[in-house]
């Protein structure tokens, strides 16, 4: 099938494995990532400086330069700090989740300083160990939290997948874009659009489902 | 005595919340403390229920000490018989402190499967006679965020009350309600106090104090100003700052 005298097939096919890429470096990310950013949350919470400090100028420089640029440094780094580093989609899958892990960590951190102190003095009043009290008061009324901002974050990783490309990653965008310039249409990168659309439509509904899970009740 | 405090110090940051507090409370009685707000009445509750530590002083709680100060130095009883003598306290908050996301049946039972270790049967037995007592045996699968604040309040009472405490806490369980949901709290108190539950009660409600109190503790700037019966306090007190708040609350609570 053509258009315009592009191959849209050949395009369409080459995509859709490279969906595959992308769909394993979001998932690869929040497998890692989410849990990890919990770990930072409960880092920056903690009463020694020793550990909280740290953490913080971790998440700092994390946030505060470019995910590309970091995709740079996991994939080039380490080659020539030790003379050998990462395979290119492992640098890839660190990168990703160092970075995400720095921002969930902020959400989750944000997510357990909004519940009120009362709740910590009730429970502990009334016997609750401060194990039971995290877990069984404090961690699903963050969870309820955090979901909004979570969802966002979701949002952005599918479209910063994108970026894989800068080392050679070859993701949706990198075929779509390799195939514009080869046939000097903005087609290509139009359809690129509507994959990262369908793929971050799925992202909303799925979010828009879990929240409502949680509507039961209000903080 | 249930509760037998002595000299008890409490500072926050170089200020002197409470200066020497001393204070007994038998099995069965009513207290009732009342001042101006500021004055450590918070603080002092919450140093009995471990929500704050004392700087000094010596606090005991059916017979077992939770805090002792020997030679200026303030020691805390192990980890274990802080725990027992948590179990023995219960208190209720101003702002109620449920938790949302249990419904009001799960708030009940919660603490007393996972503190107590009972049953869900027997804590679910426990709990529903609680709501049948608070009246509110319909709302049991409702969350809090769906009840009024004197109904949220009742369901507070209901929590400590299922973990059988010795003594029960109030800091100003009234306060953060409208004035015509009071009444329904003012009643369970009365009511608790009928079946000679050991209370100790926080409030500006200054007519229930005078008429649920065995005894009324006047608390000012971090130090008991004065103690007595409601007679004693309400009706002739000769202490100049006494009678100063109390006059205050008359006019405060005329207008309101
Ligand atoms: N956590 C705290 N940190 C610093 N100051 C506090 C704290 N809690 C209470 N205070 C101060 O201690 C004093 C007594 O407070 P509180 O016990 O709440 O009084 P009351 O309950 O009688 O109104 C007030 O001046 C208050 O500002
Ligand atoms: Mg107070």
């Amino acid at each position: 099938m053509k258009i315009d005298n592009i191959p849209i097939d050949l395009i369409l096919k080459n995509m859709f494995a490279a969906t595959g890429t992308v769909l394993k470096i979001f998932f690869l990310t929040i497998l890692f990532s989410v849990p990890l950013g919990f770990l930072v949350a409960l880092a920056r919470r903690s009463r020694f400086k020793i550990i909280s400090l740290p953490t913080r100028i971790y998440q700092l420089i994390f946030r505060g330069t470019p995910l590309m640029l970091q995709l740079f440094f996991f994939m080039y780094g380490p080659f020539y700090i030790f003379g050998k580093g990462f395979e290119r989609f492992t640098a890839c899958i660190v990168a990703f989740v160092i970075n995400y892990a720095a921002y969930f960590g902020e959400i989750f951190r944000g997510g357990i300083a909004a519940i009120p102190k009362g709740q910590y003095e009730a429970a502990k009043v009334l016997g609750y160990s401060r194990l039971q009290t995290f877990m069984r008061i404090i961690l699903p009324q963050v969870v309820k939290n955090v979901i909004p901002a979570t969802g966002n974050e979701f949002m952005t990783l599918v479209k910063d997948t994108a970026l894989a490309q800068v080392i050679s990653v070859s993701e949706i965008f990198d075929v779509a874009s390799k195939a514009g310039s080869k046939y000097f249409s903005a087609i290509p990168v139009m359809i690129a659009a509507l994959f990262y659309l369908v793929m971050n439509t799925a992202v909303e509904f799925a979010f828009k489902l879990i929240e409502k899970k949680f509507d039961y009740y209000k903080i | 005595m249930l509760v037998k405090a002595y000299n008890i110090k409490k500072k926050f940051d170089d200020v002197n919340v409470l200066e020497n507090i001393s204070l007994e409370v038998k099995e069965g009685e009513v207290v009732s403390i009342i001042g101006p707000s500021g004055s450590g009445k918070s603080t002092l509750l919450r140093c009995l229920t471990q929500l704050e530590r004392v700087d000094s002083g010596k606090i005991e709680i059916d017979g077992k000490v939770m805090v002792d100060t020997k030679d200026g130095k303030t020691v805390y009883a192990d980890t274990n018989t802080l725990h027992e003598i948590q179990l023995k306290v219960g208190l209720v908050f101003q702002n109620f402190n449920l938790f949302p996301h249990y419904s009001v049946l799960k708030n009940i039972i919660d603490p007393q499967i996972v503190v107590l270790k009972r049953s869900k049967d027997e804590a679910t037995k426990i709990a529903m006679e609680l709501l049948y007592k608070m009246n509110l045996a319909d709302k049991s699968h409702a969350y809090p965020c769906e009840l009024s604040g004197g109904q949220q309040q009742r369901i507070a009472i209901a929590r400590a009350l299922a973990l059988n405490p010795k003594i029960l806490f109030f800091d100003e369980p009234t306060s953060a309600l409208d004035p015509e949901l009071t009444g329904e709290i003012l009643k369970v108190i009365k009511n608790l106090a009928k079946e000679k539950m050991t209370m100790v009660i926080v409030t500006h409600e200054m007519a229930f104090a005078k008429e649920v109190s065995d005894r009324v503790i006047f608390m000012d700037k971090g130090f008991i100003v004065e103690q007595g019966t409601p007679q004693e306090i309400f009706g002739n007190s000769v202490n100049q700052r006494t009678k100063e708040f109390l006059s205050q609350m008359n006019s405060y609570n005329q207008f309101y």
